[in-house]
């Protein structure tokens, strides 16, 4: 028999980009476990409906373990929408699946003892953008200025570079900057700085009420922060895998 | 020119029927021809708070289902000839109020009345944001509490997203109603202050309802607390908002404060 099309349009198929977290185990998965339960319980809610790449190129792994691994983050709520970095003999009929040619991001190696000068990492990071382009052109596009307050519940993803708020980002907003992030007013959210591998990107504000602060994938919860930055104008930067503040004056 | 106003707020439980129906009384007394639209299908609440509950015959459901006439619909209320009232269906659920629908009856609604002050139900779901896709003005409704306050955060967000207005490039003209203001617990610091939420939600303020037993006494004989007992405290706050957002300048006090001090916040205005 010959199916006969009724309707001929065709089906239009597009393409689009979302920025996903990426999250890489490390042995032991158990030790790995427990600290993301930590950082859950501190950000709760912060994997639930996003999308979450599992990166376990760097991991010795088989195939029932990371079955297992998947349940475990299953458990938590976190759902696993692509594994990056598998061998093809890890993967079964039902699991998430392979992803590849993930946009690799800027990564700015940083000497672990050296403290990092705002001018070294303002050029180094010139310099990591200019690859293809002219250093001006790089930063004509790299970043975006918000000139309103951002509200609860929404978020501002800007993977491309800098990330300015004219305002102040409310409890329950979120601000995901590939550079750095600068709130001219009271940031009671979430900033994200740094966030497709930047290590020398940095989050200024001029009042520091922060639900969650990350630069490069390193968190930090409003438990975590120094009580006496509350409130203040601060400025925060990381060194090796710490989130260093001060204040602004 | 007809001005359609949205009484939202994101929480439930914070005062938007009891201000809809107090602001609505408020704007007929100044003769203008007013009508309370109650957006919250399924939970209506706002003929109870009218006092028109054994009036209703047909509803916002019926007129956008073809069913009734708009003027079948509308109840007029019977001490001020003024005010109107387009009641919510109890018996229908959420997904008979359609986009178009609700257009059709706004825009009818628009050649009769100077104001039409929707009533939103709780959540930021198609219900809230069926309430306010038409309005020129918002009245958030506000607790001084964080969970409120919050809630009220995020509505602003919607109101700047997916109003016709915003989709038009415009703007919805934002008024915050700080509501259920207790003047005992503020002095206690059991509150968030005045002066917190306006920084926190940068919107202009446009009154400060006391928490006051004469809000339960109107609702229980079925008045808008302006009507029932115009020279209590919250029918006096509810009287200056109404003139304010009818562009009045009208000075502002905190409950239980001294006059005056509010000018310099209600001066203060952002966003
Ligand atoms: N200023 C006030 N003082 C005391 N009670 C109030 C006040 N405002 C509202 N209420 C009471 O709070 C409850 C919820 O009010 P309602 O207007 O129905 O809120 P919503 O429509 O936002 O759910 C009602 O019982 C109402 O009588
Ligand atoms: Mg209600």
């Amino acid at each position: 028999m010959t199916k006969v099309l009724t309707d001929t349009r065709s089906i239009r198929i597009k393409g689009r980009s979302f920025l996903a977290l990426v999250l890489s185990p490390e042995p032991p998965l158990d030790a790995w476990l427990t600290r993301l339960d930590d950082l859950a319980s501190r950000s709760a809610g912060f994997f639930l409906g996003r999308p979450v790449v599992l990166d376990v190129a760097d991991l010795e792994i088989d195939r029932a373990q990371l079955k297992n691994l998947i349940d475990e983050l299953g458990k938590r709520n976190v759902r696993i929408m692509g594994i990056e970095g598998g061998r093809p003999s890890l993967f079964e009929p039902g699991m998430p699946p392979a992803m590849k040619g993930g946009r690799p991001a800027p990564d700015i190696e940083i000497p672990a003892e050296s403290t990092v000068e705002p001018v070294n990492a303002a050029s180094a990071k010139a310099a990591a953008s200019s690859a293809p382009m002219e250093p001006q052109a790089a930063r004509a596009i790299s970043s975006i200025v918000i000139r309103e307050p951002v509200r609860s519940g929404q978020s501002v993803i800007f993977p491309e570079g800098d990330v300015t708020v004219v305002g102040s980002v409310a409890s329950g907003a979120e601000i995901i900057a590939g550079g750095s992030v600068h709130i001219y007013g009271t940031l009671r959210g979430r900033a994200l700085a740094g966030s497709v591998g930047n290590a020398s990107a940095r989050i200024f504000c001029r009042r520091l009420e922060a639900e969650l602060l990350a630069i490069d994938g390193v968190y930090k919860t409003a438990e975590d922060m120094a009580p006496n930055l509350r409130g203040q104008a601060v400025q925060l930067w990381l060194e090796g895998d710490s989130i260093m503040a001060e204040r602004l004056n | 020119m007809a001005k359609v106003i949205v009484v939202t707020s994101g929480k439930g439980g914070v005062g938007k029927t009891t201000s809809t129906a107090a602001l609505g009384a408020a704007l007929a007394q100044r003769n203008e021809k007013t009508v309370v639209v109650d957006f919250d299908v399924g939970l209506r609440n706002l003929d109870l708070v009218m006092g028109a509950e054994r009036r209703v015959v047909y509803d916002i459901v019926n007129v956008i289902q073809g069913d009734a006439k708009l003027p079948q619909a509308l109840i007029r209320d019977k001490r001020l000839d003024t005010l109107f009232l387009l009641p919510a269906s109890q018996t229908r659920d959420k997904d008979s109020l359609t986009a178009e629908g609700v257009e059709r009856v706004m825009a009818e609604l628009k050649k009769h009345f100077d104001w039409i002050i929707c009533d939103s139900p709780a959540g930021i779901e198609r219900g809230a944001t069926l309430a306010m896709r038409h309005a020129d003005i918002a009245v958030i409704v506000t607790n001084p509490e964080v969970s409120s306050v919050r809630d009220s955060d995020r509505i602003i967000g919607l109101l700047d997203a997916k109003t016709e207005r915003a989709e038009r490039g415009e703007r919805v003209e934002k008024h915050l109603l700080l509501t259920r203001y207790d003047p005992a617990r503020a002095e206690r610091g059991d509150m968030l202050k005045v002066d917190d939420v306006l920084e926190i939600l940068s919107i202009p303020l446009v009154g400060i309802v006391p928490e006051s037993t004469d809000v339960l006494r109107a609702s229980n004989i079925g008045a808008p607390v302006t009507l029932a007992d115009s020279r209590s405290a919250p029918a006096l706050a509810y009287h200056d908002a109404a003139r304010r957002i009818a562009g009045e300048t009208v000075p502002m006090t905190i409950p239980g404060e001294k006059r005056g001090l509010l000018g310099k916040l209600f001066g203060r205005r952002a966003a």
